[in-house]
C-alpha cells in the first residue's frame, strides 16, 4: 500500500506520459536478477562443455580417433572408450526392456483402471522407488541381490542354455553376480518411477471423448486403449522412454558397485563389464596425466550423449503435448 | 426362477468372448506390473531397515568413524552426518533462491519470448545431465584451482538441484490465477512488488515442497561429491576448506569392504540416509496438502 505511484496532478489521468514513465530502479533490478538466474542455466551448460573438454583435450590429442578403440590399458597408456560405451549401451537397453512394459502398464493402470482415490497411494509407492538413493541401491545390489541372483538364477540359466544358438552366447558361459545383467536390473528399478510418471502425464492428456467414443462403439477396455489411448500418447511415451534411457546411461554409483568393473566387450550378459560413469567413479582417484584426461573425456562423451538424448526426448514430448492440446 | 432368462427377457451381461477375456488378461497384467515393482522396493526397504535398525542410535550418528584396521568395530558416522548437513544445506541456500528467481523470470517476465522458451527447454534438459558430470565440471573449474572442500561439493549439488527447483517452482507459479496479479496492478503495485508480495506467497506451499524434494534428491547423491570433497574419515567442520565426507560417500566406501564392521556401518548410514529422504518427502507432502491453495 505504501508504494502509491507518484501521480502528477497536473497531467490528465491515463495520459501516455504517465504510462511510459520509467519503472523504478528496484523493479528493473529485480527483473535483471530474475533474468540472470534464468541465464545461469545456459551459462552452466556452456561452462560444463567448455571446461571439461579443455581438461580432456590431451586425451583427444594423444589418441585421436583411437578414443573409440576397444583397448583399455592404463598401465600401457592405451585409453580406448569402446568397452565403456558398449557397457553403458547394453545395461541401458536391458534396463529399458525390463522397465518400459512395467512402467507403461502401471501408467495405464493409474489412468484407465483404478479410481482417483486409489491412484494417489499407488503414485506415492512408485515415488518411493525414486527416493531410495543410488548408493543404497548399489549397497543392496552388491551385498544382497547379486549373491542371491547368482546362486539361484544365473548358474541354472547358464547351465541350461549353454550350446543353444542365440541364448547360449547371451546367457551361457561363466557367470558372476556382478554383471551387465545385474546392473541392468538395478537400473530398471531406478528408472521405473520417471518412465511411469512421464507416461502417465502423457496418457492423461487423451481427451475423455475419444475414450467414450471407443466404448460407445462396443470396444472392450483393451480395444479402447489400443484404438483411442495409444495413437494419442505414442509419441509422448517414446519421449518418456528416451528420458529413462538418458537417466540409465548417466547412473553412476549403483552401477559402479554391481557391474563387476571389467573393461571387456563380450556377448555374455551374465559376466562382468564396465560402463562410462562407473569407470570415472572408480578410477578417477588414482588417475593422473593422460589417464585423468581420458576419464574426464569419458565424461564429455557421456555429457554429449545424454544431452542429445534429452533434447530429442524433450522435443518429442513437447510436440506430442502440443498435438494433444490440438494446436 | 426369477433369475433365469426366459425367452422374452434380454440378458444384459456381456457374452463370454475372446475379446473380453483378452481385455481382462491385460488388466491383470497391469496389476501384475505394479506388484512386480513393489517386490524389489519392499525387499530393499526390508533389508535396509532390518540391517540398519540394530546399528542406528544417537551414538552411531555422532561417534567418530573408526579407521579400517579394526575390522569388527562399528563406530559411528558423526563426521559424515556433519558433512552431509553442511554440504547439502549450503547447496540448498544457493540453489533454491536462484532456482525460484529463474522460475520467476520464466513465468512472470519471459512468457512466450524465444529466450524464455530456450531457458525453459534447457533447464529441462539440464535435469538429465548425469550427476557425475556435475562432479567433473566442478572438479575442472573449482577443485583444480582451489582444492578439495565441502564448498566444492555444495556447488556440484547446487548445479544438480537448480533445474529441479526451476521446474517445480515454474509449475507452481503457473497455477497462480492472473486475477490476483491484475488486482494488485490495479492498486498500482510494481511488477516486482506484485511478484514478491502476491504471487510468491500464493504459491509458497508448492515451492517449498518442490524445494524439499530437490534437497532429498541431492542429499542422497554420491557421484558429484567423489571428486569435489574427497572422502575422509575425520570430521571437518569447516565447509570452505579441506577435504570432507558425507553419508553417501561413506556408504560407497564401505560397500566394497569385506569387514563386518564396515558393512554394518554402511547399512546404518543407508538407513540414516533413507530416513532423511523419507522425512523430507513426508514434510513436503504435508506442506503441499496444508498450503496448496490452487490446484490444477
Amino acid at each position: 500500500m505504501s508504494t502509491v505511484t507518484k501521480a502528477d496532478p497536473a497531467s490528465p489521468a491515463g495520459s501516455a506520459r504517465a504510462l511510459s514513465e520509467r519503472r523504478p530502479l528496484g523493479d528493473r533490478g529485480f527483473q535483471a536478477l530474475a533474468l540472470a538466474s534464468g541465464l545461469l542455466v545456459l551459462v552452466i551448460l556452456v561452462l560444463i562443455a567448455v571446461s571439461t573438454s579443455q581438461q580432456a583435450s590431451s586425451w583427444f590429442a594423444a589418441e585421436g580417433i583411437k578414443i573409440f578403440s576397444s583397448t583399455w590399458n592404463p598401465t600401457k597408456n592405451q585409453f580406448g572408450a569402446l568397452p565403456f560405451i558398449y557397457g553403458t549401451a547394453v545395461t541401458g537397453v536391458i534396463a529399458l526392456i525390463m522397465s518400459v512394459p512395467v512402467s507403461v502398464g502401471i501408467a495405464l493402470l493409474l489412468t484407465e483402471i483404478v479410481p482417483y482415490r486409489w491412484s494417489r497411494p499407488i503414485v506415492y509407492v512408485i515415488d518411493l522407488l525414486a527416493v531410495v538413493p543410488s548408493v543404497v541401491w548399489g549397497l543392496w545390489g552388491i551385498l544382497v541381490f547379486a549373491p542371491w541372483i547368482q546362486q539361484h538364477v544365473y548358474t541354472h540359466v547358464s547351465s541350461g542354455v549353454t550350446g543353444l544358438p542365440v541364448l547360449g552366447p547371451l546367457f551361457g558361459g561363466p557367470t558372476s553376480g556382478a554383471s551387465f545383467f545385474t546392473a541392468g536390473i538395478i537400473l530398471a528399478f531406478m528408472i521405473t518411477p520417471i518412465v511411469t510418471s512421464l507416461s502417465r502425464e502423457v496418457i492423461a492428456t487423451v481427451p475423455a471423448i475419444e475414450r467414450e467414443g471407443a466404448y460407445a462403439l462396443g470396444a472392450t477396455r483393451w480395444e479402447m486403449i489400443r484404438g483411442a489411448v495409444w495413437p494419442h500418447s505414442q509419441g509422448g511415451v517414446i519421449g518418456a522412454v528416451l528420458l529413462g534411457l538418458g537417466r540409465a546411461m548417466g547412473e553412476t554409483i549403483a552401477v559402479a558397485l554391481v557391474i563387476g568393473s571389467s573393461a571387456t566387450i563380450t556377448s555374455h550378459l551374465l559376466s562382468p563389464g564396465y560402463s562410462m560413469p562407473s569407470v570415472i567413479a572408480n578410477e578417477f582417484g588414482e588417475a593422473t596425466g593422460v589417464f585423468r584426461s581420458a576419464l574426464i573425456g569419458m565424461g564429455v562423451l557421456l555429457f554429449a550423449f545424454t544431452i542429445i538424448i534429452n533434447i530429442i526426448a524433450r522435443a518429442v514430448v513437447e510436440r506430442s503435448a502440443r498435438r494433444g492440446r490440438g494446436e | 426362477m426369477a433369475v433365469s432368462a426366459g425367452p422374452d427377457s434380454v440378458d444384459l451381461r456381456e457374452p463370454r468372448s475372446w475379446r473380453r477375456t483378452k481385455s481382462q488378461l491385460v488388466t491383470a497384467a497391469m496389476v501384475g506390473a505394479f506388484v512386480l515393482v513393489i517386490i524389489p522396493l519392499g525387499f530393499v526397504l526390508f533389508t535396509v531397515i532390518s540391517k540398519g535398525a540394530s546399528i542406528i542410535s544417537w551414538q552411531f550418528l555422532t561417534a567418530a568413524i573408526p579407521p579400517n584396521v579394526l575390522p569388527a568395530s562399528i563406530g559411528g558416522m558423526g563426521p559424515a552426518v556433519v558433512g552431509t548437513l553442511e554440504i547439502t544445506g549450503f547447496a540448498t541456500l544457493m540453489a533454491v533462491p536462484l532456482g525460484v528467481l529463474g522460475a520467476i523470470y520464466l513465468n512472470e517476465y519471459g512468457g512466450n519470448r524465444p529466450l524464455a522458451r530456450l531457458i525453459g527447454f534447457f533447464s529441462d534438459v539440464m535435469t538429465g545431465v548425469p550427476s557425475i558430470v556435475m562432479g567433473l565440471f566442478i572438479f575442472t573449474i573449482w577443485v583444480l584451482h582451489f582444492g578439495y572442500s565441502g564448498l566444492a561439493g555444495s556447488f556440484a549439488l547446487a548445479c544438480l538441484m537448480l533445474p529441479i527447483v526451476i521446474r517445480s517452482t515454474y509449475e507452481m507459479l503457473r497455477l497462480v490465477p492472473d486475477a490476483l496479479r491484475e488486482g494488485s496492478y490495479a492498486l498500482g503495485a510494481s511488477k516486482a512488488r506484485v511478484t514478491v508480495t502476491v504471487v510468491l506467497p500464493a504459491a509458497i506451499g508448492g515451492i517449498v515442497s518442490g524445494a524439499l524434494l530437490a534437497v532429498a534428491r541431492a542429499a542422497g547423491e554420491t557421484a558429484p561429491l567423489l571428486f569435489t570433497i574427497l572422502t575422509v574419515t575425520t570430521v571437518n567442520r569447516n565447509l570452505f576448506s579441506g577435504p570432507n565426507t558425507s553419508l553417501p560417500s561413506q556408504i560407497f566406501a564401505n560397500a566394497t569392504q569385506p569387514y563386518v564392521g564396515a558393512q554394518a556401518r554402511g547399512w546404518g548410514a543407508a538407513l540414516t540416509l533413507i530416513a532423511i529422504a523419507f522425512i523430507l518427502m513426508i514434510v513436503a507432502r504435508f506442506i503441499t496438502a496444508r498450503f496448496a491453495r490452487f490446484q490444477r
